[in-house]
């Protein structure tokens, strides 16, 4: 009976703790809220850390307020109080129970820590040769994202999409200073280091993903400079049939097909002043160190201009005319001088129709 | 010689101060420049926080705001923290152990100049181009992109500044190992001597890892070596691992002697000796100890592999351990006690659960797994500053008002002294107890602005509110500072009433030579043990005879200065600049060469008469 109750309270401590905790943060962003094994494996750990670091607290405090309490010096008091050197039992009573508390955390730690780093599927072959595992190269740069699927030969920039409940796996590396690669809805950071190419894996869960808008928010985690606080990402989590066709898609694209005369304008500017560093194509052999900025295979098609502002003319007419204004420090800034209105909106006419799927 | 007691003009008082190797008065040239660094450090925090309050803020500019959030990390760290624990390891341990001065009075006062100005140049880089704008972490990637000349003046200023440090803490080894009273076994050492003692053997094996960091970094950027350049064959992590070998050592170097001052403020305001006073020792050198095990939990993303992970994560849980001993220590001396809530008492009282909560996020922080969560948000800022505000600039506002009268004679007012604690205890927790929340939402740290729609708005806007609680209480303590020393009431030798330590058996101020005769110490606490026997003073342990003073001496500003002039050389040559190489040549001319006078001109110093020493019986003021 009373262990049957102990467990009853301990079960709504961790439902009270879950339900605050919850609360916490918008679905598309919060760890606390987490959309796949990765985030919620570590949402474990936490939540079991914070109720043994809650325990602690409140034995803390007990003693604590009741000292605070019951002996304050009373006016005119001149008493001298017992001088305690000190309690062996005591201190081996508070050497012993934190020791154990901490194995309780050290145990799933050292195991989860071995867990999010297995990465073997990524050298697993078929009979034919061919990776199983879905692995995506990611690159992180001042101030943007590139997505490269090896296995696929297409590449993305800005909005990574991924198939959900399926382990996606990640290599991850800087062009320039060091970045670091969060998705924090599902899962923790990994560093983008200049120093060579780090590895991990996140899973994206359905439901999660639905109710998150099928839109996560990606972010860097490392200062990178002046625009480290704007280089997001958007992460797009398709259904596995829906991931698919996309790759389909991207990979049948070929070269842009201008649909109107405006488009057809936008094209020639873009090719005059654009071309050299952003590729419209989903395939582009070029090495990485040619590829200086993000490819715009399908920028019709993205959630943000940037990574920041809204998908609309506006925002990207704005963008074009002054991107310093908007991303301080980066890479574009005055690399393709004045667009008149007429090639502005050619330009923007251009870019929105660049997209990969109807 | 009547140099006892004699009033001096401005112009000698200023002289003096420039000259002087004192440890009383080097301790209050410390608690001046870290305090003015500090109130620097909390406006460049101010500027941050009033960016943040809103979403798209543009108060200021981005490349601005990177500047400000390097130069309040380093600055707090740097110049405002570390000088602050200098101060009052100067001002106390001396007196603590029953010495009259340090062991190298000259190495002393010459570690302060050069603290002072590589922390003046550092700030120079504000009106010379741009502050460094790398974090104060400054990693390699970014710091070595970094363009104009801030990286190079933190990189300098640092060196220069660490120096100061670095000679500091082998004084201080020195001083301790070897200054102590007749009887003061290492047993009977006040605690905060011994986490003076501890920290100053944690400087003496940290800081060379960021004078090697620091020095590699320098090369990279002034003498076109490759340390850090991937292109040429250098690595960028290694940087990191030689700042956390400093770095994390760092924040126990600061924490200790906060952790030193408590000890001394509980028991002396509960009237009852420290429980568990073997254990805390024993805690203190554990934490030291495995304080140097634990660095790479700051690199749990950088890649290092789960072997690696998991092995710094049980190793910073094992640090958990031996803190959670000095808490409970804490809590059980206050327990049967009568505890007297002065303003010191209620910074010492108020420092327990803000610590404990700074604490237990370490803990999950440690947690490699859930860290990845954790690092470089909001999480890692609010547990920081939980452990550095609520510890170390607690302990340091509790012994500004605790050790006041033995600095400066006088008591700071006490009701004045409260408000600005309750306005800084509450600005503290509203600033940061709700950053752990926006960091677990998903707010990266160091970010110059957030965009609006993602949940974070209410949580910096409280932030920020905080912070100026905060902003109001400093100011109060400053208004209180200037209204006492205005006032300049006198007090005796123990005003608290209940001193236990030997310091408050000496006069406030003490005369320079502290103690006319070294006392016998007979045991732990050794004033609040010949009080309760009757007795008013201490057991002498010699009779009254001629004392070996120190003359002052203006070659540690002097070097200081030389390498402060050399610096601004080494950063401009690679730009070109005719003049450069010989201001740095000139520079570390004007080093060298007092440093070659130091060496040839005997100074031997000088003694007080047995007969002056008599005629002083009220402990004159020199």
């Amino acid at each position: 009976m009373k262990a049957r109750l102990t467990k009853w309270r301990l079960f709504s401590i961790v439902a009270i703790m879950a339900l605050i905790l919850s609360g916490c943060g918008e679905p598309f962003l919060s760890t606390l809220q987490p959309a796949g094994e990765v985030a919620q494996t570590q949402y474990d750990l936490m939540i079991l850390a914070t109720l043994i670091m809650v325990l602690v607290i409140i034995v803390v405090v007990i003693v604590y307020a009741v000292a605070i309490i019951r002996f304050r010096r009373k006016k005119g008091d001149t008493t001298i109080p017992k001088q305690v050197e000190g309690s062996h039992t005591l201190e081996i009573l508070w050497t012993v129970i934190p020791i154990i508390l901490l194995l309780i955390l050290a145990v799933p730690t050292v195991t989860a820590t071995f867990q999010l780093a297995d990465t073997k599927a990524m050298d697993k072959k078929d009979a034919d040769g061919n990776r199983e595992a879905l692995v995506v190269n990611v690159r992180a740069n001042l101030y943007w994202w590139e997505f490269e699927y090896p296995d696929q030969k297409i590449i993305t920039s800005q909005d990574l999409v991924v198939p959900t409940d399926k382990k996606v796996y990640f290599n991850v590396t800087a062009s320039d200073v060091k970045h670091s690669f969060w998705i924090p809805a599902a899962g923790g950071k990994i560093d983008t280091n200049v120093d060579g190419v780090n590895t991990f894996f996140l899973e994206f869960d359905g439901e999660k993903s639905e109710e998150a808008g099928g839109v996560f928010y990606g972010k860097c985690a490392e200062l990178c400079g002046p625009s480290h606080a704007l280089m997001d990402f958007k992460v797009k989590a398709l259904p596995q049939d829906e991931f698919a066709t996309w790759v389909e898609d991207m990979q049948s694209a070929g070269e842009p097909k201008p649909t109107s005369d405006l488009a057809q304008q936008g094209q020639e500017i873009f090719n005059q002043k654009c071309l050299s560093c952003h590729a419209v194509s989903p395939e582009d052999g070029r090495p990485e160190s040619a590829r200086l900025a993000p490819n715009l295979a399908t920028f019709g098609e993205r959630n943000r201009i940037a990574g920041i502002l809204e998908h609309n003319e506006e925002e990207l007419k704005n963008w074009l005319e002054d991107p310093e204004q908007y991303k301080p420090g980066n890479k574009m800034t005055g690399t393709y001088g004045e667009l008149s209105d007429e090639e502005m909106d050619a330009l923007a006419e251009y870019l929105m129709g660049l997209k990969v799927q109807d | 010689m009547s140099s006892l007691a004699q009033k001096k003009g401005f112009g000698a008082t200023v002289w003096d101060y420039l000259t002087t190797v004192d440890h009383k008065k080097i301790a209050i040239l410390y608690l001046m420049s870290g305090g003015f660094f500090f109130l620097l450090g909390g406006l460049e925090a101010l500027i941050i926080r009033i960016q943040l309050a809103v979403p798209n803020s543009d108060f200021i500019s981005a490349g601005l705001y990177n500047e400000v959030l390097t130069m309040h990390g380093t600055t707090m760290i740097f110049l405002a923290a570390m000088p602050l624990i200098f101060a009052f390891m100067n001002a106390v341990v001396p007196l603590q152990i029953g010495a009259r001065d340090v062991a190298f009075p000259f190495v002393n006062s010459l570690g302060f100049w050069l603290f002072f100005f590589g922390g003046v140049f550092l700030n120079l880089s504000w009106f010379m181009g741009g502050a460094p704008d790398a974090g104060w972490t400054s990693y390699a990637s970014l710091s070595i992109a970094s363009e104009g000349h801030g990286i190079d003046f933190y990189v300098l200023g640092l060196q220069i500044a660490g120096a100061g440090t670095l000679i500091g803490g082998i004084n201080f080894l020195v001083t301790i190992i070897n200054m102590r009273a007749p009887g003061m076994t290492y047993m009977r050492m006040p605690l905060f001597t011994w986490t003076a003692f501890v920290t100053s053997a944690l400087i003496l094996f940290a800081f060379p890892a960021l004078t090697v960091g620091l020095f590699l970094m320098m090369f990279d950027r002034m003498f076109g070596s490759n340390f850090f350049d991937v292109a040429n064959g250098g690595n960028t992590i290694i940087w990191e691992h030689f700042f956390w070998i400093f770095g994390h050592p760092e924040v126990y170097i600061l924490v200790l002697p906060a952790f030193g001052i408590f000890s001394e403020i509980i028991p002396h305001f509960s009237r009852k000796r420290l429980f568990g006073y073997s254990s805390m020792v024993f805690a203190t050198v554990l934490i030291g100890f495995l304080g140097f095990m634990v660095w790479a939990h700051h690199m749990f993303t950088v890649g290092l592999g789960p072997i690696a992970n998991a092995i710094f994560a049980v190793a910073t849980m094992a640090i958990a351990v031996p803190t959670g001993i000095k808490i409970f220590n804490w809590l059980l001396t206050m327990w049967g006690g009568s505890m007297k809530f002065t303003t010191p008492m209620l910074y010492a009282v108020a420092f327990i659960p803000s610590f404990v909560a700074g604490g237990v996020t370490g803990i999950m922080l440690a947690s490699a797994a859930a860290d990845y969560q954790f690092h470089d948000t909001y999480f890692v800022v609010a547990h920081f500053h939980y452990v550095i505000v609520g510890g170390v600039v607690f302990a340091l506002l509790a012994g500004t008002h605790y050790y006041w009268p033995k600095m400066f004679g006088t008591m700071l007012n006490d009701f004045l002294g409260k408000i600005s604690f309750w306005l800084f205890f509450i600005g503290f927790h509203l600033t940061f107890f709700i950053q752990h929340f926006l960091g677990l939402m998903g707010m990266p740290r160091r970010i110059w602005k957030f965009l609006p729609g993602q949940g974070f708005e209410t949580g910096n806007l409280v932030s920020s509110i905080g912070a100026g609680f905060m902003g109001a209480a400093v100011i109060i303590l400053v208004f209180n500072i200037i209204m006492t020393q205005v006032k300049g009431v006198k007090v005796g030798n123990d005003p608290w009433g209940d001193g236990r330590t030997i310091e408050w058996a000496i006069p406030s101020p003490p005369p320079f030579y502290n103690f006319k005769q070294t006392p016998l110490i007979r045991g732990l606490d050794a004033y609040w043990l010949e009080k309760m026997e009757g007795k008013n003073g201490l057991t002498p342990a010699e009779p009254i005879g001629d004392i070996h003073m120190p003359n002052n001496s203006i070659l540690p500003l002097v070097i200081s200065f030389g390498l402060f002039v050399a610096a601004f050389g080494a950063m401009y040559r690679p730009d070109g600049e005719a003049w450069a190489l010989p201001v740095l040549v000139i520079g570390l001319l004007i080093t060298l060469g007092s440093m070659f006078l130091r060496s040839v001109i005997d100074d031997h110093g000088y003694h007080i008469h047995k007969e002056d020493l008599m005629d002083d019986d009220k402990g004159g003021k020199a």
